[in-house]
């Protein structure tokens, strides 16, 4: 039932953001698709990062309306909350790792707070921490590791639970470009799965790499929307 | 689910050793400082019952009364609220009896001209009805009987001291009050400390998907972990206190009439599990406040 382009999982309409006086983001009207895989661009301060708060409720609009798999936010009890967060799978830009829980644990949370059965928890976070290559970290705190290893415990633990909709805040900010394509060809094998797959990112050999549609974010306005083709040649950004 | 909410708890009260080991102390003093009242009071109060199961009234005649009215006089008695047996003892009895306790004295009654006293009533309360007010109503109505000239019921500051007594009791009910609600809030300053040291793992928590409950359940159990352990170290200090004090007192004069015993289970599984309560409505004040931020 996945790719269907009319098929919209997230709207959001004429969104507002003001932080005091500051408007973060500005009349931000947009739709994405279901299995869509979306950039979103722009300079730092932009508000890429809020826009993506907005979905999860990690912050509320000021004015306007988000949609989220046809679920008003502004409507949505507070008991309902996580449920809506269970459907995103979130790579936060500061990581968001729980500094005195090991990997293993950082990652097994999202599965216990989902209430699965402790056997099958075992089996899928290791599946997953092989699959970011951060198998012999499993029981290491999350301050001894590279920044480049605290970036793939958070990818492994955004995707773990199978989410429908997958956020991505500069997920490869920290990585050298062997790690970056790991994580990107993750975040590919997930959308091939169905997954609705949004990425926030300056970075543009990212987006030239796999290609996809771009919204590009200026000072809080939806600047424009272009749909940009895979490259091979990430050299020509 | 529940082991892991369990182990969660449990880990959790290991990262913050220091906080919840300060916590589980102060709670073991509150208890202790309670529950060594509440065992004073059960010894006392056992103390003061077998006094009371020794009383009897005396009641005793005037001398002109007639013996016809006897039989009469024993049945108005007898029909009293609370009283168990009526026993007349007559003065030759009383006399003879006298003269068998005092054995050693018997020769002060040798030369007596006339027998100096008075025929009387022996009156046993019902042990059931053996309260203070019982037994002085019972005193009351058996005086104000036409024949009766004087009552009598030993130890009449056994009265005095056990209403005292009660006075004392209601000053350790108001007492364990306070304890309570002053431990109530022990603990939820402890929890609040914990939630606060840890706001950020509990926002990340929450935004992969956890729900109020999978957050707060935890909590519950680690207050209801303190409260029990408090409890528990604190009867474990007043019992290592106990058998310090009674090994001195035992040789005393209580020893061959009241063994002074330590609280029974039936005492201190309450106290325990009221602790545990305590915890967990000191974890309760907390997380209200904590999830309405
Ligand atoms: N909690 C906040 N309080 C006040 N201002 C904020 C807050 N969060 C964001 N802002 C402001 O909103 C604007 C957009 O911030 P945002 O984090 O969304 O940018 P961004 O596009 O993610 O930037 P970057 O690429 O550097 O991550 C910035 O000017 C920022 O200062
Ligand atoms: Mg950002």
């Amino acid at each position: 039932m996945h790719g269907s382009e009319k098929d919209a999982i997230i709207r959001m309409f004429h969104v507002y953001r003001y932080y005091s006086a500051r408007k973060a983001l500005c009349d931000i009207t947009l739709e994405i698709s279901k299995n869509e895989f979306v950039f979103i661009s722009g300079p730092s301060g932009a508000g890429k990062t809020t826009l993506l708060k907005l979905l999860y409720l990690g912050e509320r609009v000021s004015e306007g309306q988000v949609l989220v798999d046809g679920i008003n936010l502004a409507r949505i009890p507070r008991k309902r909350i996580p449920f809506l967060r269970r459907k995103f799978g979130i790579i936060f830009q500061d990581y968001k790792l729980i500094p005195s829980k090991s990997v293993f644990e950082n990652v097994a949370l999202v599965l216990e707070a989902a209430g699965m059965k402790s056997s099958l928890i075992q089996k899928k976070v290791r599946g997953v921490l092989r699959l970011v290559n951060l198998e012999d970290k499993s029981n290491s705190l999350p301050p001894t590791l590279s920044g480049g290893e605290q970036q793939r415990a958070a990818v492994a633990r955004a995707v773990v639970g199978d989410p429908q909709i997958i956020l991505a805040d500069e997920p490869t900010g920290s990585l050298d470009a062997a790690s970056a394509g790991v994580i990107l060809e993750l975040l590919k094998g997930i959308h091939i799965r169905g997954a609705t797959v949004i990425v926030a990112t300056h970075d543009e050999a990212l987006i030239n790499q796999i290609g996809g549609r771009v919204l590009l974010l200026k000072e809080g306005r939806l600047e424009s929307a272009a749909f940009v083709e895979k490259q091979y040649d990430s050299s020509l950004s | 689910m529940t082991v892991l909410y369990l182990k969660r708890a449990i880990q959790d009260i290991l990262q913050n050793r220091f906080l919840n080991f300060v916590t589980i102390i102060t709670i073991s003093l509150s208890i202790l400082i309670v529950s060594s009242a509440i065992l004073f009071f059960i010894n006392a109060g056992q103390i003061i019952a077998l006094w009371q199961k020794g009383i009897r009234i005396m009641a005793y005649l005037k001398p002109e009364m007639a013996a016809t009215a006897l039989p009469g006089l024993t049945q108005d008695i007898q029909a009293l609220d609370g009283v168990d047996s009526v026993r007349f003892i007559s003065r030759d009895e009383a006399l003879a009896e006298l003269k068998a306790q005092m054995k050693r004295q018997s020769f002060l009654f040798e030369n007596l001209a006339e027998n100096p006293l008075p025929d009387g009533f022996e009156i046993r309360m019902d042990p059931s009805a053996q309260t203070w007010k019982n037994i002085e109503a019972v005193a009351a109505r058996v005086e104000a009987f036409e024949p009766i000239a004087e009552v009598e019921y030993g130890q009449r500051w056994l009265g005095r001291f056990s209403r005292i007594f009660d006075l004392f009791r209601l000053a350790g009910y108001a007492m364990g009050g306070l304890f309570f609600i002053a431990t109530v809030f022990i603990v939820a300053n402890t929890i609040r400390l914990i939630i606060y040291s840890r706001r950020e793992e509990l926002e990340i928590t929450r935004l992969v998907g956890a729900t109020d409950r999978f957050i707060k359940i935890p909590f519950y159990i680690e207050g209801l972990i303190q409260g029990a352990l408090g409890a528990i170290c604190g009867l474990a200090i007043l019992f290592f206190l106990f058998v310090l004090l009674s090994s001195n007192v035992e040789e005393g004069f209580f020893s061959d009439l009241f063994q002074i015993r330590f609280l029974s289970p039936g005492v201190m599984l309450p106290i325990v599990l009221g602790s545990a309560l305590v915890g967990w409505l000191g974890c309760h004040l907390s997380l209200k406040q904590f999830l309405k931020v």
